[in-house]
């Protein structure tokens, strides 16, 4: 018979040490999981019609990556990026971010490039309640009110009318004012929100709208339209376009020799260097939007140092090798999310969506401060005008004085020419 | 009458251009009966090799267009041989023929972003940028050269199909295989050939695309719906009647484009089209 106080003393002794080895276990666990790496998830546009900013946006991201690996990581873990080509397909993205969630259990996410490509992802990171850092989306939260969507992009409070007001405000400052306006957008997304806010700002300042239409982004010969809008005789002609309409819109100008005293104003492609050098001469005189242009006044902290690793890497990768105009803000939206990580020591989605909205951030696109909507909580969408370009020069770009900004004043590097062509 | 004579100049410059993007459909669609839907894929192909010489050596885009017609038909030459040998003879054309020009559109899609990039290239010429003016009317010289270039292409193509053996040839292969073959002539190495040349029309189709606007590898998907369109709306395998339908959806896009606005010309050019077929089910030179 088996002594009875023995088999207790027994039993205590097998529980006592596989309580110690369940909680040896569960420490080893937790010590495996602080150190697996943080994973970010997003899709971006690597081909299709975006897919030139998408590259460039990568090559950015990749730079902040590697930047904070080399300072050991977030939270003491290493950071790893988790993410597919969304093709420039609006419908691809609803089904990668799912995939990043459900399958790569990804511990973070941050947008596409885009307008076209962070509206599909919206209700998905909203379901999870997620904070979506947001790399150019223009007025996506106006439908959504999200409280947990950042946008880096300084649209500005009111983005649809904020994007325009400087081109709109630099106009009526001019002497005589002008009276009468021209618009012209795109039929996407991005160009009729732009197109939007410039009617509504038109509109407040009592011009007189002669020419409102949208064209199809597939339009081949854009002198057909120029034609139509001089035959307006507009003052000023507001542009919202993407960067082939942009081009033609631009050499369309020049061939009928469009007599607008502005023009410009919401170009997209007018910041791609491969493009201004092409065009040359031709942008003399244009007043279109920009975020980032290496005038003195917009000497931020790090960007140039940033800008230096971006162009070595641009160099043979086929994207815009000045990168002026996205990668810089695509490395400064990972470090909202980097400096929000590290305040909270925390990657909670409530604390970090809370610290996002009371901090200002340093980056190096200057500091950044968000408001209640998720955008900037002050606009500054800069209008720029090209000055003294030369034909067939890439490296004029690189340095100041080519695209003098003209707005906001507190970003002024020098006054207007105007009218546009003299 | 000032818009209105813009307009129409405009539309027919700009037709031309789209005569010259689809002269080489309408031989493999319209005569061989082959959907090649890379087309625009090979148009862009042509954009991006003009636009490597245009950059390292300075050439003019138009010779380099020509100078590349060559190798643009030994490869589309080439092409056809594996479409042939994969599909065409055992009768598989039909889907899987269809699935193989998809997916070559979509590896020189590829191809050429992974060698070259997504960044838009553009290329420069003496005469882009300038205008010449007649009266009124100011034509930009960024769409007559390609209008000019165009022009002579597609009646060159036009004269060798009607007047040459090997033209006739190519014509007869599409209505009546067997009886080539029994006059002596190898209907396969006759594909090949139409093939080849349909393929090198594309070199200079890119060459001029390139100089009316930027050029980025996803581009070519735009034109897939209007070259096919325009053979169609032509009828289908007739040089002259492609001719006149990229004229009409020409001026019919910019007669729309200036006078009720550009996003109407899309759906008004193609309800012309739909319009057409509904009188003339077979295009307007198609054979009833």
């Amino acid at each position: 018979m088996v002594d009875r106080r023995l088999f207790t003393r027994a039993l205590v002794a097998v529980g006592a040490l596989s309580m110690a080895a369940a909680g040896s276990l569960a420490s080893f666990a937790a010590h495996a999981q602080a150190k697996q790496p943080i994973k970010i998830g997003f899709s971006m546009a690597l081909t299709g019609g975006l897919a030139g900013a998408g590259k460039a946006a990568l090559i950015a991201m990749e730079i902040w990556r590697d930047d904070i690996n080399k300072k050991g990581g977030l939270l003491g873990r290493q950071v790893e990026f988790v993410y597919y080509d969304d093709a420039t397909a609006p419908a691809k993205v609803p089904p990668i971010y799912t995939k990043l969630l459900e399958v790569d259990k990804v511990d973070l996410v941050v947008s596409s490039y885009g307008t076209n490509e962070i509206a599909p992802a919206m209700p998905i990171v909203m379901r999870k309640k997620l904070v979506f850092p947001s790399l150019f989306g223009l007025a996506v939260n106006d439908e959504f009110k999200y409280d947990r969507y950042f946008q880096i992009m300084p649209a500005g409070p009111e983005p649809k009318t904020d994007w325009s007001r400087g081109f709109f405000d630099l106009a009526l400052q001019q002497n005589p004012k002008p009276t009468t306006v021209a618009i012209v957008a795109a039929d996407a997304e991005f160009a009729l929100n732009a197109a939007a806010g410039a009617r509504a700002n038109a509109q407040k300042l009592g011009l007189k709208i002669v020419y409102d239409k949208t064209y199809p982004p597939a339009t081949t010969d854009f002198t057909p339209i120029v034609r139509a809008i001089q035959a307006t005789n507009p003052d000023i002609v507001y542009v919202g376009s993407y960067p082939p309409d942009s081009t033609g819109m631009v050499k369309a100008a020049n061939e009928v020799g469009l007599k607008a005293k502005l023009f410009g104003g919401g170009m997209v492609g007018l910041q791609f260097a491969a493009i201004q050098k092409n065009l040359g001469p031709l942008l003399n005189g244009i007043v279109n939007y920009d975020f980032w242009v290496p005038e003195p006044t917009l000497d931020f902290p790090g960007v140039k140092e940033f800008l230096a690793k971006y162009q070595a890497q641009a160099k043979d990768k086929g994207v815009d090798p000045l990168g002026h105009y996205l990668p810089p803000y695509a490395y400064a939206y990972l470090q909202v999310l980097e400096q929000s990580v590290q305040a909270t020591k925390s990657l909670d989605q409530a604390k970090l969506a809370a610290h996002m909205h009371k901090t200002t951030f340093k980056t190096v696109v200057g500091d950044v401060k968000f408001g209640k909507n998720g955008e900037w909580a002050k606009s500054r969408v800069l209008m720029v005008q090209f000055r003294n370009v030369q034909p067939d020069n890439l490296e004029q770009f690189a340095g100041p004085g080519k695209r003098v900004v003209l707005y906001p004043k507190e970003w002024k590097s020098g006054d207007i020419v105007y009218p546009y062509k003299q | 009458m000032d818009l209105f004579s813009n307009a129409i100049v405009a539309g027919i410059l700009l037709g031309a251009f789209y005569a010259a993007v689809a002269v080489g459909l309408a031989i493999t669609f319209g005569q061989l009966d082959i959907v090649n839907i890379a087309h625009p894929a090979f148009v862009i192909a042509g954009s991006y090799c003009t636009w490597i010489i245009n950059t390292r050596l300075g050439l003019d885009p138009v010779l380099i267009g020509v100078l590349l017609t060559p190798i643009f038909f030994v490869v589309g030459a080439g092409i056809y041989r594996i479409y042939y040998a994969a599909f065409e003879r055992t009768g598989q054309e039909s889907l899987s023929g269809l699935a193989f020009f998809f997916g070559m559109m979509f590896i020189i899609e590829v191809v050429l972003i992974l060698v070259y990039g997504v960044d838009y290239r553009l290329v420069s010429a003496g005469y882009i940028g300038g205008t010449i003016e007649f009266g009124y009317v100011g034509i930009p010289f960024r769409m007559l050269v390609p209008c000019v270039v165009a022009a002579a292409v597609t009646v060159g193509v036009w004269l060798y199909l009607s007047r040459t053996f090997t033209g006739r040839a190519i014509l007869a292969v599409a209505q009546d295989r067997l009886a080539l073959q029994l006059m002596g002539a190898d209907p396969v190495r006759i594909k090949q050939f139409a093939f080849g040349l349909a393929i090198a029309t594309t070199a200079i189709a890119g060459s001029l695309l390139i100089i009316i606007g930027p050029v980025e590898p996803s581009v070519g998907r735009v034109y897939i719906g209007r070259a096919f369109a325009i053979v169609v709306l032509g009828g289908m395998g007739s040089i002259p009647g492609m001719i006149v339908a990229a004229l009409i959806l020409g001026v019919v896009e910019t007669l729309v484009g200036t006078f009720m606005g550009p996003s109407w010309a899309p759906a008004v050019a193609f309800g012309v089209l739909l319009l057409t077929l509904a009188i003339r089910p077979t295009g307007l030179f198609g054979r009833q």
